[in-house]
């Protein structure tokens, strides 16, 4: 029963969501769909079909300039000289102690241009960050924000229907091109945060209205911050302000993999300590036993903490994510989990909690 | 249930509770608006029958995919039955908020405090 306040950021498409029968909630200061018909009926929508999501709270940062890749390297956890043009890069920005900033894709648009997605209630510090370190290299940091509407096409019929209305061929996964989508242009990637194929689109903001509209018309179901978030936890994506956080290091998040700390980014040391030490807790996904749904905060027993909870709608369960001590976090291993006073046993589950073949 | 609706023979507590009185008994509910702002309902624990509820202080709990939401009773009594059927299919809060979707029924301790709850006009002028 969140009231909207006069002050939040409004994105193009509000109007779009409000005939489409959105409820608009708050979200890192934006105002932003929670929902349509439903959350369970858009989450099936993208499990079984496609659904479009309005992202355009997402920010970005571009980085030009003859050092911007040296510049990315000291900044992003990932090996960036591994990163070709057209390709996008999963990683997390780290402080000194490696407690993690943000989590954030980043696409080479170009030998010497990149563009960061970061995540809305951290945009402003990312950006600071970046412009802090930014003055002992030959690089530009642009904030981008303002020019980008994002809007995340989800599901197994996601691609066929960009392919029909695109004007080439789409990129592969983790790959971006530009094209022009029902004509509009956009920047094409192969990205998203359902666990589904899919493509998000990056589109000048006046222009997104009628993108919206084509691909409404050509099926898409519209699909809210709710299902997003239902979508994510079931594909064990970890959500920052949730599950990442300067508190806790990647490895202890299981972002061991888009690490490189050979690189020497800024945090590399702490990371690698804790890889070759071994991390004290992980971050685990569980399934409810029986009845009810943990919520984030919820005590593990053992001296654990529920980071994200959710009903599924695919496995018809409360599920979750949470950091356990290590001896507690493989698969199969009982949890119990004090939902507001009520002790509910839980089970350790290897990641993915969903997957489509299951 | 698509549309809002407020019964007239209801009386309603402003935290987006009814109660049903009948005689020495009541049943009682969440609102439509209530039910509406949760979103899809998938899980009621319902409370146990002998347990005391207090006008003003949450008695259960109904729980969307989105969140959870303190149940307020607007009146204080015992719990004489509870909705069992809520437990496999908690969605009828959602489809018949008024009918089939009743969450407990109590008995009235003190029928005076009836005068504090809303009619169906005024609770629905307090929404928006």
């Amino acid at each position: 029963m969140t009231s909207v306040a006069e002050t939040l950021r409004r994105g193009p498409l509000v109007q779009r969501h409000r005939a489409a029968g959105a409820k608009l909630i708050g979200f890192a200061g934006w105002e932003m769909p929670v929902q349509y018909a439903g959350i369970r009926e858009e989450h099936l929508a993208v499990r079984t079909g496609v659904g479009v999501f309005d992202v355009s709270h997402m920010g970005e940062i571009e980085v030009r300039g003859r050092q911007a890749p040296e510049f990315l390297q000291r900044l992003l956890s990932g090996d960036v000289r591994r990163l070709a043009e057209g390709e996008a890069q999963y990683g997390v920005l780290c402080r000194e102690d490696g407690g993690i900033l943000d989590d954030e894709i980043t696409y080479r648009l170009a030998e010497w241009r990149f563009l960061t997605v970061t995540n809305a209630a951290n945009h402003e510090r990312d950006l600071d960050w970046f412009r802090a370190r930014a003055r002992s290299f030959d690089v530009d940091v642009v904030d981008r924000r303002d020019d980008f509407a994002m809007l995340a096409v989800q599901g197994p019929e996601a691609r066929p229907l960009i392919a029909r209305l695109s004007d080439g061929g789409l990129p592969p996964r983790m790959h971006c091109c530009q094209r022009t989508v029902a004509g509009v242009p956009a920047l094409v990637c192969g990205t998203g945060y359902t666990g589904e194929p899919g493509v998000e689109l990056l589109v000048e903001p006046a222009r997104a209205p009628e993108l919206w509209d084509a691909l409404l018309a050509a099926g898409a179901a519209p699909a809210g911050l709710g299902a997003r978030d239902t979508l994510r936890l079931e594909a064990c994506l970890p959500l920052y302000g949730n599950d990442l956080s300067t508190e806790r290091g990647p490895i202890e998040a299981g972002l061991g993999w888009c690490c490189a700390e050979a690189t020497g980014f800024v945090g590399a040391e702490a990371v690698a300590a804790v890889r070759a030490a071994g991390p004290r807790e992980r971050l685990v996904a569980f399934t409810l036993q029986g009845a009810g749904i943990a919520r984030a905060g919820n005590p593990i027993a053992g001296g654990g903490v529920v980071t994200s909870g959710t009903y599924s709608p695919c496995l018809q369960r409360g599920i979750g994510m949470g950091y356990v001590p290590v001896d507690s976090a493989a698969p199969d291993t009982e949890l119990e989990i004090d939902v507001r006073g009520t002790a509910r046993p839980a089970v350790v589950r290897a990641k993915p909690l969903y997957r489509k073949d299951a | 249930m698509a549309n809002a609706s407020y019964p007239d023979d209801l009386l309603y507590h402003p935290e987006h509770d009814w109660a049903r009185v009948d005689g020495e008994e009541a049943t009682l509910g969440i609102t439509w608006y209530a039910q509406d702002s949760l979103g899809e309902v998938v899980f009621f624990d319902p409370p146990k029958v002998g347990a005391q509820v207090s006008k003003d202080a949450a008695y259960t709990e109904v729980e969307s995919v989105k969140a959870v939401s303190d149940v307020i009773s607007p009146l204080s009594g015992e719990i004489v039955a509870v909705n069992e059927t809520l437990g496999d299919s908690p969605e009828t809060i959602n489809d018949d908020p008024y009918g089939d979707g009743w969450l407990v029924r109590i008995t009235v301790a003190d029928p005076s405090e009836q005068e504090a709850l809303l009619d169906a006009a005024a609770y629905e002028a307090t929404l928006d």
